[in-house]
């Protein structure tokens, strides 16, 4: 399953989602769902951090082995292959047509039974969250099922025989969490600067192993009854220009919008 | 009856500000289902019950835990649930709700709700913000308990006058445990928090200017600093402070954008925001489709005088 193989992380497993770039325009389908009519499909933003992450500790290590794990249809072979591309050794892809829309929990179970087949792994690394449902519960979730320690939204990590020390901001500071390999990490900004996949590391991507395994969906504890636009916001208007302006905005926001 | 769990936030042995209003939600929602709250402190703190029961709870648990442990909490937090037959466990969509919410969810062994913005009792069912603020979501958790964290500024804290009882329990000790917690930006509210927020663009030119949104924020009592994106990557302000898609989403009841165009991923961190005031040199920027109110000019003109005619009003 997990286990500890030596004192720096040598075996890698990075799980990464393909999701709409966020300059996506959300149009919405039968009032439940995202059109992909026309979206551009990305690597999640903070998915890049753990893929980053993960090439470093194997790079730092001298040894072992990156895997990239994805639930996703059967285009996320683009995200994988990307992932591949940056550096990772193999990848593989729990495909399904409707994997887009899979919820946190069933997302979970499938990345963990993967891992309980493919395993054992040292460090597990995710993104905080994924930039489509925006639920940050998949790394804390598939740790939690596997039965080891996890930090999530991590800024600065550093390991060493054996033993996690993480970084993660709160609100109004910074909390530092220690736990032991095996461990899961969920990656925030300003973890690493992620590399960008060169010539060379495309081409040999190509050659790299990427396993696609159908995956079954059904048995989601989470229904989406409804998806809509926020409601539009109220026209504004131009109260000014400089500094002459100010004394009537604050009229405005005392007397009109009561907020001050 | 039926139980509602809110897990209380516990910072320097004292309740977060922030679960009061998640309490306001529980009793809400007890009040029309006729359940009872239980709210939970997984670590030792200062409860006390007048205070606790005019907020919402009618029991309150505090354990043991004198360090919080992100995997022990959550295995207390389940362990309780079960206990009482929780139908819903509630947390503060907060760096430790985000954290606990799919820990507690997966011992449970049901789904989550992050983030939610409303809850209706009937179900219940929980909307809640996807693509950073571009739709909305209505979900229902077809299990014995659901797990749901609220976003702040969402939900009123309850004002009633009742006492909780106080009990001790014990907490689940974990492979993980918080070492040491540094403030950083002491005195001023977190941005995700704060119920006026005021964030500064490349438009400020350098973060020689900042000591003009902080004299602004220092006449509105409560109001946060953030930034966009561009000023956190140039190194100007803390990635903490911004505000959009890859930063923090806030929805306070005022926002002011100074010097800020207006990217999109912007303005899905920010357009939940009651007020919207922007200031922005270019009256064609993106922004003003966005505002309440807009002043078009020189935001290093325009500040200073702003917060003159603000430290007048003496709000306090
Ligand atoms: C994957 C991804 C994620 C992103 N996530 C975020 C995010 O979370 N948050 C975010 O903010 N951005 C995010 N961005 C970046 C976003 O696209 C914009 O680049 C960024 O918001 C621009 O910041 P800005 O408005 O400060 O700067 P600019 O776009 O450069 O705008 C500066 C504005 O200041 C005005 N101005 C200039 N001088 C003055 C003056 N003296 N007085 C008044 N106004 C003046 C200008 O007219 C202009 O409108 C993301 C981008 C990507 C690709």
């Amino acid at each position: 399953m997990v286990r500890l193989f030596g004192p720096n992380p040598m075996n890698i497993l990075v799980c990464v989602k393909r999701v709409p770039a966020t300059t996506t325009r959300v149009a919405i389908l039968d009032g439940k769902r995202l059109n992909p009519e026309g979206v551009e499909f990305v690597l999640n933003p903070y998915d890049e951090y753990a893929v980053e992450e993960a090439l470093r500790r194997k790079e730092a290590a001298g040894t072992g082995k990156v895997t990239a794990l994805s639930l996703g249809t059967a285009d996320a072979q683009k995200e994988l292959r990307q992932v591949l591309a940056m550096g990772a050794d193999e990848a593989v892809l729990l495909a399904h047509a409707e994997a887009g829309f899979a919820d946190a929990a069933t997302t979970a179970r499938q990345l963990e039974a993967e891992i309980r087949k493919r395993g054992p792994f040292d460090l597990l690394l995710f993104g905080k969250q994924a930039v489509d449902r925006d639920q940050h519960g998949v790394g804390p979730m598939v740790a939690t099922k596997l039965g080891i320690p996890c930090i999530t939204e991590v800024v600065n990590l550093d390991i060493a025989d054996g033993k996690v020390t993480a970084e993660r901001e709160v609100e109004g500071g910074r909390e530092t969490v220690s736990a032991t390999l095996p461990c899961a990490i969920t990656c925030q900004k300003g973890l690493n600067e992620p590399r960008y996949a060169n010539l060379k590391g495309i081409m040999a991507a190509k050659k790299k192993p990427l396993d696609t395994v159908q995956v079954d969906l059904s048995g989601a504890v989470v229904e989406v009854l409804e998806m809509a636009a926020p409601a539009p916001r109220p026209p504004g208007r131009i109260v000014g220009e400089g500094a002459a302006a100010v004394p009537e905005l604050l009229r405005l926001l005392r007397e009109e919008a009561k907020v001050l | 009856m039926s139980t509602i769990l809110v897990v209380l936030e516990v910072r320097d042995g004292s309740v977060r500000p922030v679960s009061h209003e998640v309490l306001g939600a529980a009793r809400a929602l007890a009040d029309e289902s006729g359940a009872s709250v239980i709210a939970l402190a997984t670590e030792t703190c200062a409860a006390d019950a007048a205070h606790l029961g005019a907020a919402g709870a009618d029991r309150v648990l505090v354990g043991a835990a004198e360090r919080h442990s992100p995997d022990g909490a959550a295995a207390t937090v389940a362990r309780v649930a079960k206990e009482n037959g929780a139908s819903c466990v509630l947390l503060a969509a907060t760096a430790r709700g985000r954290d606990q919410q799919g820990r507690i969810a997966a011992l449970l062994d049901t789904g989550f709700a992050s983030d939610c913005v409303a809850i209706d009792a009937k179900g219940p069912v929980f909307t809640r913000p996807v693509f950073a603020g571009k739709a909305l979501i209505k979900v229902q958790i077809h299990a014995g308990v659901a797990v749901a964290s609220l976003r702040a500024n969402h939900f009123a804290p309850a004002g009633r006058t009742a006492e909780a009882v106080i009990e001790s329990c014990s907490s689940e000790s974990g492979k993980s445990e918080v070492v040491e917690i540094s403030a950083k930006s002491a005195g001023r509210p977190d941005v995700a928090e704060a119920a006026r927020v005021i964030s500064g663009g490349r438009g400020l030119g350098g973060p020689e200017n900042w000591h003009l949104l902080e004299k602004v924020a220092d006449a509105v009592p409560g109001m946060a600093l953030g930034a966009s994106r561009a000023v956190v990557d140039a190194g100007w302000r803390p990635h903490g402070e911004q505000v959009g898609q890859t930063g923090k989403t806030v929805s306070p009841e005022l926002y002011f954008a100074v010097g800020i165009s207006g990217a999109i991923q912007h303005l899905a961190g920010m357009s939940s925001s009651k007020v919207i005031v922007a200031i922005n040199r270019d009256k064609e920027a993106p922004i003003f489709q966005h505002a309440t109110y807009g002043v078009v000019g020189d935001a290093l003109e325009i500040l200073p005088a702003l917060a003159d005619e603000l430290q007048k009003l003496g709000l306090q």
